[in-house]
């Protein structure tokens, strides 16, 4: 029993939807009187959905799992699954909504290296700063400072401030007050996702040999798979906020890489929101489908769909956009047809066909917007659903870059040709 | 509930449940942080004065500034008086106006700094746990340094005046107050800033009317002129009490008693204003701790 160091037990975390901090007094007492006088909220967003009456997102329903001294596990998951939100609440930074997480030992996060880096420091000054904050007294780091400068590559601009740093410098220094933390259980989110490839490797080995030879604990958050096999000697995978597989590595990636059997192959758009009035009436958009049972696609692949729409007269050029989300709201741009003619009133189906190419690794949506194009070529919108339409994107060439959305934006802008001199 | 009880029953080192006593403010743990509090303090004071041409003596201009303003004003032109008490010895304007202004000063910048707390530090607080109270205790600090020079300014413009305008200088035990009041003035900012920093977590306008509270509070406080402007005014006089109920205004009042070496004090007001500061503070740390379990999903 004593080799137990994590154990989580019926954790869930819920969040409210729609707008919640940031608010203002005023804003408040609005809301209430509207409410009182059953008027439309005046706060809200135009076309934002309604979610006064208290809806609310699990983020983490349920989880319960424990880990013993020196496992290195592997949390794995799609974006929203609930393995950041997990990360937060192990490591304090904010609470669950139930449930309770035992820990034994000194806990240290590197959910995003270099927080608490002071600009206006130096090196040798924010390594202090740095593991104070992570948790260490000046004892400790005094002892640690030699092998922390060491590690870091950076022993030259030590006492230089950290502003006129390289951003792989920052990510180096910080690294190294992590790994050399006297911590007994580590949180890594992603962090080896910056920096160069030989330091990244001289992370992996270091965590390895810091859970081999020391005994430490280690959650390990990512999307690369390769990464989590060098690793981790345990795997759990998390969907929607539940916990999916709790095992065996190989058998966790392969659970993770198999398409998600919850995601919606068809959505009805009749009864989705439009974000206002006069739209939807005359022609309206009832549904779409993906064809070939699957919303993950391999970015070279076609996305083949089915649309069906209903209209109350005919029209002679009527066109199709689909504009593209990544999965956290960036809008990212927008697909659009060729137009078609609807010759008669009544439902119609056609079928759909797109190029995800320019779409790295990740997960996104698509929110449609049907127009008409009159005859003095003005655009009049005819239906915009406000459904989200959730797909995802994968690569399997495992010499790829990894995409990191945060640092490289949500486009890949295509292949540079090397041509012969 | 079944399942809270077999993570108590073991012997975990930390345990983070969905709910949690009223009284739970980690006051030991925030204790053992101490090193980072020394290292935050730093850190703001270099970080303050770094590519200033006058570095630290910024932290003297601006009392210094007001001084004069008042001196001029306030004493110069409006005639107002610089006594605590009615009595022969009267502190010079220039003098009475620093040491107003310094505590003052301390007060204003630490209460405002404080009430800011989870919004300046939410990238890192959003990050990594550590003790929240961290912060507006390292911040309570860092004003400490700035009094402590606008102290010593005060000090040799003491001796100019004893030097060149022959004041006396007294000194009497009641100098020996001088800790105790800087302690209530540490404790009395940081608490109403708390305070003020778990609510405007939620709403920001709170914000908004700090520093414009202030200004408004400063006037309520003998900061430019002296107590008997109250007690002898004859329409002001009967609300003696109401004024000195200010936790500001004993606290003010018996600084000077204690550095001029004479001047007023009634023990009643100077523990209610205990009171008062000691109130704030524990319904700030409990609010606080409360607060800080889950204001990142709010803020």
């Amino acid at each position: 029993m004593d080799d137990l160091m994590i154990k989580v037990e019926n954790v869930s975390k819920e969040y409210r939807l729609g707008q919640i901090g940031g608010t203002t007094l005023r804003e408040e007492m609005q809301r209430k009187i509207a409410k009182v006088l059953k008027k439309e909220d005046p706060t809200k967003k135009i076309g934002e959905k309604d979610y006064s009456d208290g809806e609310t997102f699990m983020a983490l329903d349920g989880v319960s799992f424990e880990v013993k001294k020196g496992e290195r596990l592997a949390i794995i998951g799609h974006n929203g699954a609930g393995k950041s939100t997990l990360l937060k609440l192990l490591s304090r930074v904010t609470a669950p909504s139930t449930g309770g997480i035992g820990l034994n030992g000194r806990i240290a996060s590197m959910l995003e290296v270099g927080t608490g880096f002071h600009p206006e420091l130096t090196g040798r000054e924010n390594v202090y700063m740095n593991g104070a904050i992570l948790g260490m007294t000046k004892k400790e780091i005094d002892k640690k400072i030699d092998d922390i400068i060491e590690f870091s590559e950076v022993r030259q601009f030590i006492d230089t401030p950290v502003k006129r740093y390289s951003s792989g410098m920052f990510v180096k220094l910080a690294f190294s007050v992590a790994a050399h933390l006297d911590a007994e259980i580590m949180l890594m989110d992603e962090v080896l996702a910056v920096g160069d490839m030989a330091f990244q490797t001289k992370c992996l080995n270091k965590m390895s040999d810091l859970a081999k030879n020391e005994g430490k604990t280690i959650l390990y958050v990512s999307h690369n798979m390769n990464t989590v096999r060098k690793l981790c000697n345990r795997a759990m995978v998390l969907e929607h906020g539940r916990v999916a597989f709790n095992g065996s590595v190989e058998e966790g990636i392969a659970r993770y890489l198999k398409d998600d059997e919850n995601a919606s192959l068809h959505f009805d758009l009749d009864k989705a929101k439009r974000p206002y009035g006069g739209i939807g009436d005359e022609f309206r958009a009832l549904s779409l489908d993906f064809l070939d049972d699957r919303t993950r696609f391999k970015y070279d692949e076609s996305i083949e769909a089915k649309f069906k729409f209903r209209a109350e007269r005919a029209y002679k050029a009527v066109r199709l956009r689909a504009e593209a989300y990544y999965f956290d709201g960036t809008e990212i741009g927008n697909y659009e047809s060729d137009s078609f003619e609807v010759k008669a009133e009544g439902e119609h189906t056609i079928n759909l066909s797109f190029k995800p190419d320019v779409l790295p690794i990740g997960q996104y949506y698509l929110i449609l917007n049907i127009y008409e194009v009159d005859l003095t070529n003005n655009h009049q919108t005819l239906d915009q659903p406000s459904q989200r339409i959730p797909f995802e994107i994968y690569e399997d060439d495992p010499t790829g870059i990894r995409w990191n959305h945060e640092y490289m934006g949500h486009v890949r802008m295509g292949k540079i040709k090397l041509k012969d001199n | 509930m079944i399942m809270k009880e077999t993570i108590s029953q073991n012997s975990f080192t930390t345990r983070i449940t969905a709910h949690h006593g009223l009284f739970d403010l980690h006051l030991k743990e925030t204790l053992s942080y101490r090193d980072l509090i020394f290292l935050f303090v730093k850190r703001d004071f270099v970080s303050k004065y770094k590519q200033t041409v006058l570095g630290p003596a910024w932290a003297l201009i601006q009392p210094l500034l007001t001084t004069v303003v008042y001196t001029l004003i306030f004493s110069g032109l409006a005639g107002l008086t610089t006594a605590d008490i009615e009595g022969d010895y009267i502190v010079p304007p220039f003098l009475f106006y620093l040491s107003g202004s310094i505590c003052w000063s301390y007060f204003s910048g630490t209460l405002i700094a404080t009430s800011n707390t989870f919004l300046a530090n939410s990238a890192v607080m959003g990050k990594v746990y550590y003790p929240r109270l961290v912060s507006p205790i390292s911040t309570a600090f860092s004003h400490l340094i700035s009094f402590g020079i606008q102290f010593s300014m005060f000090v040799v413009a003491w001796i100019i005046f004893a030097v060149i305008g022959g004041t006396s200088i007294v000194i009497t035990p009641w100098l020996l107050m001088l800790p105790l009041i800087i302690i209530q003035l540490m404790i009395l900012s940081t608490g109403l800033g708390i305070i003020i920093s778990s609510v405007t977590t939620k709403y920001r306008d709170l914000q908004m009317l700090v520093s414009f509270g202030l200004q408004l509070w400063q006037y309520a406080t003998p900061i430019a002129y002296g107590l008997t402007l109250v007690s002898s005014s004859e329409s002001f006089s009967k609300y003696l009490f109401l004024y000195q109920l200010n936790p500001m205004t004993p606290l003010v009042t018996t600084f000077r008693y204690a550095v001029f070496g004479f001047g007023y004090f009634d023990l009643t007001y100077y523990l209610i204003s205990w009171g008062v500061t000691i109130a704030f503070f524990v319904i700030g740390l409990i609010l606080f701790s409360k607060i800080e379990r889950t204001f990142m999903d709010t803020i």
